[in-house]
């Protein structure tokens, strides 16, 4: 307690911020866990222990502390038992701030746990073993896992969520038994290899009991792997993994174009946005598009002071050695062209769709991308993941909710995009329906035309 | 420190990332929403958005006007830090107050002491039509409460003001879906990813100013039900209730009626930092007598309208 109190005492240690969800089906035991990591780390105060200990819809017996209902916000969710949107918590350990977003099992509410993934580093797939069917065949035990954890799994691979702990919970139940959990890995190593996720780990726990979540289980002693938390205090975040950002050149989208006409007689002219890609400094030559016109960067602006150098992330003003045409939408870019920046109108995407009204490609659809929105038409929908055998299904004319599905768009304007695997925030987009202003898919771009 | 220094990747520290979050999403404001407002209370995380606003936006002026509404129930050293504040930025502040709406006649209050804090969202919805503002941007943080925190970041209302959490967007990335039809509007938070120990660390780093009694200070006070209540003259001891004078400071700031202080000796932002790193009582749980009417209270008050 004292190491982290020194620790947060002034921000002084950049721990940084690492972002992760937690996904898997229905009663896998989510908010516990998280509940649980709020707990051991201090991370949940008397008067909210107090407030659920007392709740009216506890689901545990006796005087076992029902974490669940710490995330549980919402009326609908503690009267059902069951969680129905993202709920985000915070802690702290003297390492890393952690933003937890606790996403839903249910089906009908995939959509949620893809806003909860859209901006997750790291994916914390729960597998409940008791729901896991097991086989005796001439190889050993075999394991099948739910449709649900492939469903998750798929999508935080789409998502390119560059790790995913697979968190075998409920180890309790099953006595710990090692020879299921070998079992059960197998199945999820081979899970996430279909998916393409990066990086897998594969770790048991109990939620419920804390077995492995903060330090290690003596019940577990053939697992030589690290607990649950110190793996999320080192493991690298998205922002550490940044190379494929880089490798793109400078990425600037324009949110605003600031004018300020003052008393001085130099008129002050600036683009706002933020470094979505490489990096940039004073003097150096880009490319504004889409009018393809060069100037060098004369200054960079941050309240009232000048950088000599803007970096992935940072929000700030560049200012242009000359009259260029830029507005919001717009993109600067490097001018060295590493991967090609030319603005395209034609894409190939992996979509979520996310919207009660099935996908219609005889309607036009808004695409906002960057900062930039624009129409866009379905010109085609290539092919349906099929969820249980995870095999891309047959060309289709429908995309329903919950379905991910690759598709091929035309765009009314151009676009400055990457590709989503080479640059996150330059690679995506959404989709908003022009009548109901419901947001009805999220993108990754795959290819450009 | 290795020459790539500038192609490596730099890890950001906490704040330099709550803060660039923060900056990029009052820029989405500024520019997809015809007529934003913020709200400014005088309040700490208030304060905190200013700042953001002017790392957003300087050394222009704000794109948006302020916008306060007061219940009249207020700590008068906070009033006056929010017109002194106002004044030094130079800012345009709209003040709107509950007594407009209580003499219309659309808010009744169950008798004249009665906690006001519910019926700011009237006078709320009423300045929102008034202006015909398409967006509110508040300093509501997602770790004080639980029906906050699992708020979107651009918070959907329809033409009654009301949040419907079962059907609420999906906000993807950082690309926030702004649009809304005639009479709707969004509320926007864009520190909703800090926590109060957050708030307090961006507090110290860019010294900013706020209201004395948020540092420890001397007042009398009456114990009751495990609160400490400031005595004023909206609420005074009752019987066989006893005054006390204590060391206090707030650690959040609302309606007079129903925001206590908590026993403590911080007296600048290092200190209590240092306590706030350390507390087991939440924010709100320690300070507000109306948050815990109901476990839904919150999530109530923001159907019908409240921040």
């Amino acid at each position: 307690m004292n190491a982290i109190t020194e620790a947060l005492k002034l921000g002084t240690q950049e721990h940084g911020v690492l972002r992760f969800i937690t996904a898997g089906s229905v009663d896998d035991g989510k908010s516990t866990l998280i509940g649980r990591l709020l707990f051991e780390s201090k991370g949940i105060f008397a008067d909210q222990l107090a407030a659920i200990s007392k709740a009216k819809n506890k689901r545990t017996a006796g005087d076992t502390i029902d974490f669940s209902l710490l995330t549980d916000g919402l009326e609908a969710e503690r009267e059902q038992g069951i969680t129905i949107d993202v709920a985000y918590r915070y802690f702290a350990t003297p390492v890393r701030k952690f933003i937890v977003a606790d996403t839903p099992g249910h089906e009908q509410y995939t959509r949620n746990m893809v806003t909860g993934a859209s901006t997750a580093d790291v994916a914390i797939v729960l597998v409940d073993i008791t729901r896991v069917a097991f086989e005796k065949g001439e190889e050993g035990l075999k394991a099948t896992l739910l449709a649900q954890t492939k469903r998750h799994s798929a999508i935080a691979g789409k998502l390119g969520i560059p790790a995913i702990l697979f968190a075998v919970n409920k180890m309790d139940l099953v006595d710990f038994d090692q020879e299921k959990f070998i079992a059960t890995e197998k199945a999820v190593r081979e899970l996430a290899v279909t998916v393409g996720v990066q990086e897998a780990l594969v770790l048991p726990i109990s939620a419920l009991t804390g077995d492995n979540v903060v330090t290690a289980s003596p019940k577990t002693p053939w697992y030589t792997g690290q607990p649950l938390l110190p793996i999320l205090e080192n493991i690298p975040s998205r922002a550490d993994r940044a190379e494929a950002a880089h490798k793109v050149g400078f990425r600037f989208p324009v949110q605003l174009v600031a004018r300020h006409d003052g008393h001085k007689a130099d008129d002050f002219r600036g683009y706002m946005g933020r470094v979505e890609g490489g990096s940039v400094k004073v003097g150096d030559t880009v490319v504004v598009h889409p009018s393809g016109q060069n100037a060098v960067v004369s200054r960079i602006v941050f309240l009232n002071e000048d950088l000599p150098e803007a970096l992935l992330g940072q929000c700030v003003t560049l200012v242009l050695d000359r009259d260029v045409d830029v507005s919001r939408g717009d993109q600067i870019v490097s001018s060295v062209d590493t991967v090609s920046h030319t603005p395209v109108r034609a894409l190939t995407a992996d979509i979520c769709w996310l919207d009660n009204e099935p996908l219609n490609p005889a309607r036009k659809y808004w695409i906002k991308q960057t900062t930039r929105q624009t129409q866009a038409k379905i010109k085609s929908v290539n092919q349906v993941l099929d969820i249980h055998t995870l095999l891309h299904g047959e060309s289709t004319k429908t995309v329903q909710m919950n379905d991910i599905a690759q598709i091929e768009l035309v765009l009314a304007q151009p676009i400055v995009a990457d590709l989503y695997t080479e640059c996150r925030a330059t690679g995506s987009f959404i989709l908003i329906d022009s009548a109901t202003n419901q947001t009805v898919a999220a993108g990754m771009i795959v290819a450009k035309q | 420190m290795s020459t790539q220094a500038s192609t490596q990747l730099h890890t950001m520290s906490h704040l330099d990332w709550l803060e660039a979050e923060a900056i990029y999403i009052m820029r989405e404001v500024a520019a997809e929403c015809a007529r934003p407002a913020m709200l400014f209370s005088g309040g700490k995380d208030s304060i905190v958005m200013l700042r953001l606003a002017e790392k957003a936006f300087r050394p222009g002026k704000f794109p948006f006007p302020l916008v306060h509404i007061d219940t009249e129930h207020n700590f008068p050293e906070v009033i006056e830090f929010r017109d002194w504040k106002a004044k030094q930025l130079g800012e345009e502040l709209i003040v709107r107050s509950l007594e407009g709406s209580i003499k219309k006649g659309t808010i009744r209050l169950p008798h004249p002491d009665a906690s006001r804090n519910a019926f700011q969202s009237v006078t709320l919805l009423e300045t929102q039509e008034e202006f015909g503002f398409d967006a509110l941007m508040g300093g509501a943080r997602r770790d004080e409460e639980k029906a906050r925190a699992k708020e979107r970041i651009f918070s959907f209302r329809d033409g009654f003001g009301q949040w419907d959490p079962k059907s609420q967007r999906p906000e993807l990335w950082d690309l926030y879906n702004t649009r809304v039809h005639p009479g709707e509007h969004m509320r926007v938070f864009p520190i909703s990813n800090w926590t109060e120990l957050d708030v307090w660390q961006y507090i110290e780093r860019e010294k900013l100013e706020l209201p004395n009694i948020y540092y420890a200070h001397e007042r009398e006070i009456i114990e009751r039900n495990g609160l400490l209540v400031p005595v004023t003259e909206m609420t005074q001891p009752k019987a066989g209730e006893t005054v006390t004078t204590r060391t206090v400071r707030f650690r959040t700031v609302g309606d007079i009626t129903c925001t206590c202080p908590v026993a403590s000796t911080a007296a600048n932002p290092i200190e209590i930092i240092a306590e706030t790193a350390v507390t087991d009582i939440t924010e709100r749980g320690a300070t507000r007598m109306d948050d815990q009417t109901s476990e839904a209270s919150m999530e109530r008050r923001k159907k019908e309208g409240y921040f």
